[in-house]
């Protein structure tokens, strides 16, 4: 398995970026959902974000919340999850990242959902709603296993915050573009281009943007600055409309903003 | 250390901050700038001047002599928060934060509400200061506490239903965290309970402290000793961490919380999170929490509006730990008939949240005996629940819609 961070200096030497995609375990069933992140994979996508579904997703909007929820509805488990994680990465080469909540791995135990994680062949966790300065108990549980963790850095963080954000970090620090949560917005702000800039005086060499990127173009436009374009709503929605077909054509077309042309 | 110099951000292994990086800088400000008011004799004086001359402080005590008669015979004294202004306690916190977010330059204030009155506190406060008011409402809940909907819209401020989830207070927050998060350059989020990331459990009972500070003289002045207990309900823990923390020192009170236990804290419907729920993290801070096997929050119930909340206040969290105070759980059904018993003995018709209170005292004054005092914060009054009370009672005449 190629780590989160070689795949993504890759991509840049090639003289483009890592596109970054999202999309939730057991949404719209767990079947389908493996065979959308699949799709992903074989249509461009660079590095799957899973999410893992949860009652209260403060980060997100309403097209993830309401997917979230569906899977929830459907009977979601965490075990779900781990099977989903290991059945993609055992079909394809491309990294796994879970995107998850932080009570789900609390109560499944940290240590526990590490080890799981790891046998499952994920390779990390990104954590929307953990800040490094809480979160001792999983730096040592990545630190065991090697496993990647992601961790945000806002426009709003202070340079000390972004500092340690990166030192925190492995895989790469996830940029959020916008103050605001996930959904597709026809303009990303240009405060992810500052906070980059940020990111890389304080030392960051693997910064990738997420929220409210939705469109080829905004892929483009966003890896110009940064290593990586993450999409999460737009994927979701195409997912929820038009299934796997719909979700392999929305990823090979943002992936022709992740290519040099 | 006395317990009550607590001042967070973690209450033994409970509170802290579980929140997405984007809020950080924000709860950075308001911290900083609580710390500063706090000592500033100018924002204490603002604040004292507002609560004599607006909200209605110091509130009475009354003693209860005919409803005590029905629990044992001790002795019972309510601390009168629902007579303030707004009618709850929830104006004591809010009148504090809302000038907090005016000296941080805030023209917007953001607020969750479950029974409303923290939601028509805020837009009363907004009113008051100017300042612009988006509240946060389960759908659920605005059904239930119409009224308050309307005081909300009447005060200017704008009232958004929230139909995800469980439609209740916790969605409500959810709601409440995303708005904040997208609009904290000129936003406040005016949180209503002892819940969420630091400073906000900290930080808001201290606003709230003033009412254990006033009954504690208040009873010492009625009947010269220290109550026995001190009693209050507990939906996100304010107006019971605002009447214990005078006396959290003071060994010989023993401290009283009474969760909502909906329909039987053994049945799945019920909010008694101290009773049934374990620690975990929920809308930023790690406290008792109603949860499954995978850490999803399960949805509580309670005929009260208010106390229809799955997670608890930190602060709670470590003092039922540390045995300094005991979480109990009460019935809609026994709330109710508190409710009615307190309205028909002594002409008082308290809200549906503290109806729970005086029902957990019904019971602890027949354990403590006719020598014991027992002190009753009355967080609200009534009104608002009188279209529940009608139904639950069978009261209101078929037809008698008002037009
Ligand atoms: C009158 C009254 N009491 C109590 C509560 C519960 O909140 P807390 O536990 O924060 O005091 C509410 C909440 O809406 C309320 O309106």
């Amino acid at each position: 398995m190629r780590s989160v961070e070689s795949v993504i200096a890759a991509r840049k030497a090639a003289g483009g970026g890592a596109l970054v995609g999202y999309l939730p375990a057991g949404f719209p069933d767990l079947r389908t959902s493996i065979e959308a992140a699949v799709a992903l994979a074989e249509n461009g996508v660079d590095v799957i974000e899973l999410g893992l579904p949860y009652s209260d997703p403060v980060m997100d909007g309403p097209v993830i919340q309401a997917a979230t929820l569906t899977a929830l509805t459907a009977g979601f488990r965490i075990h779900h999850a781990f099977e989903a994680v290991a059945e993609i990465t055992s079909r394809v080469d491309t990294p796994v990242l879970l995107m998850t909540y932080w009570n789900p791995v609390l109560q499944f135990g940290v240590d526990r959902f590490a080890d799981e994680l790891l046998a499952a062949g994920g390779s990390g966790l990104i954590t929307p709603d953990l800040i490094p300065d809480e979160a001792h108990d999983w730096l040592a549980a990545s630190e065991r296993t090697g496993l990647d963790r992601v961790f945000l850095a806002a426009p709003s963080s202070t340079d000390a915050r972004l500092s340690q954000a990166i030192e925190k970090s492995r895989g790469f620090v996830y940029a959020v573009s916008t103050m605001g949560i996930t959904g597709a917005r026809s303009d990303v702000d240009t405060a992810a281009k500052a906070l980059v800039a940020r990111l890389r005086t304080a030392g960051a060499t693997s910064a990738c943007v997420g929220l409210g990127i939705s469109s080829a173009d905004q892929v483009r436009e966003v890896l110009q600055y940064a290593d990586g374009a993450i999409v999460g709503s737009a994927l979701v929605k195409a997912l929820a409309d038009g299934g796997v077909t719909a979700v392999a054509s929305a990823a090979s077309e943002l992936a022709t903003g992740s290519t040099l042309s | 250390m006395a317990l009550r110099d607590q001042s967070g951000p973690y209450f033994g292994e409970y509170g802290g901050r579980f929140v997405p990086e984007s809020l950080i800088a924000a709860l950075d400000e308001l911290d900083e700038a609580y710390k500063a008011a706090k000592v500033d004799p100018v924002f204490q004086a603002e604040l004292a001047h507002l609560h004599s001359t607006y909200t209605g402080r110091p509130s009475i005590i009354t003693e209860v002599p005919r409803f005590a008669e029905h629990a044992g015979g001790a002795r019972i004294i309510l601390k009168r928060e629902d007579l303030n202004h707004t009618g709850s306690h929830k104006i004591n916190n809010v009148l504090g934060q809302a000038l907090l977010a005016r000296r941080l330059g805030k023209t917007r204030l953001i607020a969750e509400t479950g029974a409303g009155q923290h939601g028509v506190a805020t837009a009363t406060a907004a009113a008051l200061f100017g300042m612009e008011c988006v509240v946060y409402m389960g759908e659920v809940d605005t059904e239930r506490q119409a009224l308050n909907v309307a005081r909300m819209r009447l005060l200017g401020a704008e009232v958004i239903p929230v139909t995800a989830g469980s439609r209740t207070l916790k969605d409500a927050i959810n709601e409440a965290l995303r708005d904040w998060v997208a609009n904290v350059e000129n936003s406040h989020y005016l949180l209503g309970t002892v819940a969420g990331p630091h400073p906000f459990p900290v930080m808001v009972r201290d606003f709230h402290k003033i009412i254990g500070e006033e009954a504690r003289q208040q009873v010492l002045d009625l009947v010269g000793r220290l109550p026995d207990a001190v009693t209050a309900c507990v939906g996100g823990g304010s107006n019971a961490i605002g009447i214990f923390h005078a006396f959290l020192d003071d060994p010989s009170v023993a401290l009283y919380g009474y969760e909502a236990a909906g329909e039987g804290a053994e049945t799945p419907r019920h909010a008694a999170t101290m009773t049934k729920g374990r620690p975990g993290v929920l809308h930023g801070a790690r406290s008792y929490l109603l949860q499954d096997d995978d850490g999803q929050t399960v949805e509580s119930h309670s005929i009260s509006a208010g106390l229809d909340y799955p997670g608890v206040g930190p602060e709670h969290a470590w003092l039922a730990d540390i045995g300094r105070a005991s979480y109990l759980p009460v019935t809609d059904d026994e709330a109710m008939s508190a409710l009615r018993l307190l309205s028909r003995t002594e002409g008082i018709i308290p809200a549906i949240e503290s109806a729970h209170a005086l029902a957990g005292t019904i019971t602890l004054g027949k354990q403590l005996g006719p020598e014991s005092i027992i002190l009753v914060n009355l967080s609200g009054r009534g009104d608002k629940d009188m279209e529940t009370a009608g139904r639950y009672f069978d009261i209101l005449d078929a037809g008698a819609e008002q037009s």
